[in-house]
């Protein structure tokens, strides 16, 4: 692909094997083996949102599972602060390249909240506050590896980062972190969420660059 | 290529294998360094929306500080050097032709390149609905796509340019630069009665900042779709 005039025709395929780009060094930041491919890192918080920032009071939260019989569990802000509650750092990776390490977080690990769920569903949906949905497998809710999380970086979560409460699943892109997190809806068939219905990846791996489905 | 702005530039890509784009949608740019090292930044398309095939697609690049991919874009890359491109991708921030309701755009500084090419897109479409880009641009000398957009909110059946000017107005004109307020918004973009479709792209301090102001207007949450960048703080 060409900038500006028509090539000579050998770019005319889709390039398979990288080519060198001409004038091109790069500014290499310090390496480090925690950055996943395509990826590169930012000290700042970047935030990527489709609408509007809800603004949701904690009187007024409230958080649901539904499994695939259609039994709803629901926690409020008081009943979330009975949770054991985890504090935490992790490295983060959004789809748009950006990656940000050691983010300080505090929150509830979701097998706490799945305690009390009978499922045998292998897909959830989650719904935020404002409409925002997102799909993964419920077993990458479980094993220590998910949280509710409500602090950042020793202060109660802001809005605009999806306070008071959003969803922290670090091992997959952020997309799948749904800020201002609503309910988990369970089920057998997986049904895809907002970004994933519009070409990103149904899974969403960093290791290994589940960006799109193209 | 074209100098957009004292910081930014267009980029026309001759794409041989475009799989065709919607309005508002951007694309990823590889660069590949002699050692293998590579970088990947995402930038808006500017041009309209165009079918599947050969097409010369546009981005805009604006210079960031210590941005390693936007420096290259803006001050080395040379006509008929070869990019590894991917895309369109984004589903979400678009305008689709057939649509009727009226079509709010609003944008900080180069958050105008999605919005260009919905506004490009609006010409091609027959009885088309009313299309207003509300635009807060620091100085004319950052401007981006002034003079194009100037001549299209003349000349273009539906469309009306607003802008407000943060920190420096162009020669001649009376009013005072200042920041996008409730009361600039509600003069200068379509009532929340006209239900319109508001595609708000910038950085995220004003994006969070116009979002609100809509919201605060009156206007459906539901119907405001936001394309940020760069950080909270």
């Amino acid at each position: 692909m060409s900038a500006v005039e028509p090539g000579d025709g050998a770019e005319n395929e889709v390039l398979r094997v990288p080519e060198v780009t001409r004038g091109f060094t790069g500014r290499r930041r310090r390496r480090t083996e925690a950055l996943p491919p395509g990826q590169y890192r930012t000290d700042d918080f970047p935030v990527l949102s489709a609408g509007p920032t809800p603004r949701v009071d904690t009187d007024e939260w409230r958080f649901t599972i539904t499994t695939e019989t259609g039994s709803s569990h629901h926690w409020d802000w008081n009943g979330l602060q009975r949770l054991p509650r985890d504090s935490f750092d992790t490295d983060l990776h959004c789809v748009t390249r950006w990656s940000k390490f050691g983010t300080r977080w505090s929150g509830y690990p979701l097998d706490a909240f799945f305690d009390r769920v009978q499922t045998s569903a292998g897909h959830a949906l989650v719904t935020s506050y404002g409409g925002y949905t997102t799909n993964l497998p419920v077993a990458d809710l479980l094993g220590g590896r998910a949280w509710i999380v409500t602090g950042y970086d020793g202060q109660p979560l802001e809005p605009v980062h999806g306070g008071p409460a959003r969803l922290l699943v670090p091992h997959l892109y952020l997309w799948k972190s749904a800020k201002w997190v609503r309910s988990i809806t369970l089920s057998d068939e997986q049904e895809l969420g907002f970004w994933e219905r519009v070409g990103y990846h149904a899974y969403g791996d960093p290791w290994s660059e589940q960006r799109y489905s193209l | 290529m074209r100098a957009e702005s004292a910081s930014a530039r267009t980029l026309v890509l001759d794409v041989p294998d475009w799989p065709g784009h919607l309005a508002g949608q951007h694309l990823d740019v590889r660069l590949t360094a002699p050692d293998g090292y590579q970088a990947v930044r995402s930038y808006s398309l500017a041009s309209a929306a165009a079918p599947a095939g050969r097409t010369l697609v546009e981005i805009g690049v604006e210079l960031l500080e210590e941005g390693e991919v936007s420096s290259f874009l803006v001050e080395e890359v040379r006509p008929g050097d070869v990019l590894e491109v991917t895309g369109p991708l984004g589903g979400w921030f678009v305008w689709r032709p057939g649509t009727l309701e009226p079509v709010q755009l609003i944008g900080g500084g180069s958050g105008v390149v999605p919005l260009l090419s919905v506004v490009r897109t609006h010409a091609q479409v027959p009885a088309a609905p009313q299309l207003r880009l509300l635009l807060s641009v620091r100085s004319p000398a950052v401007a981006m796509y002034r003079a194009e957009l100037l001549e299209r909110a003349a000349t273009q059946p539906g469309f009306s340019l607003e802008v407000v000017w943060t920190r420096e107005v162009p020669p001649g004109e009376v009013a005072r630069p200042g920041r996008l307020d409730a009361r600039r918004l509600a003069t200068a973009a379509l009532p929340p009665a006209q239900r319109p479709l508001c595609l708000v792209c910038g950085p995220t301090p004003f994006v969070e900042h116009v979002a609100e102001l809509l919201v605060a207007a009156g206007h459906d949450s539901g119907r405001i779709r936001t394309e940020r960048f760069g950080s909270a703080r």
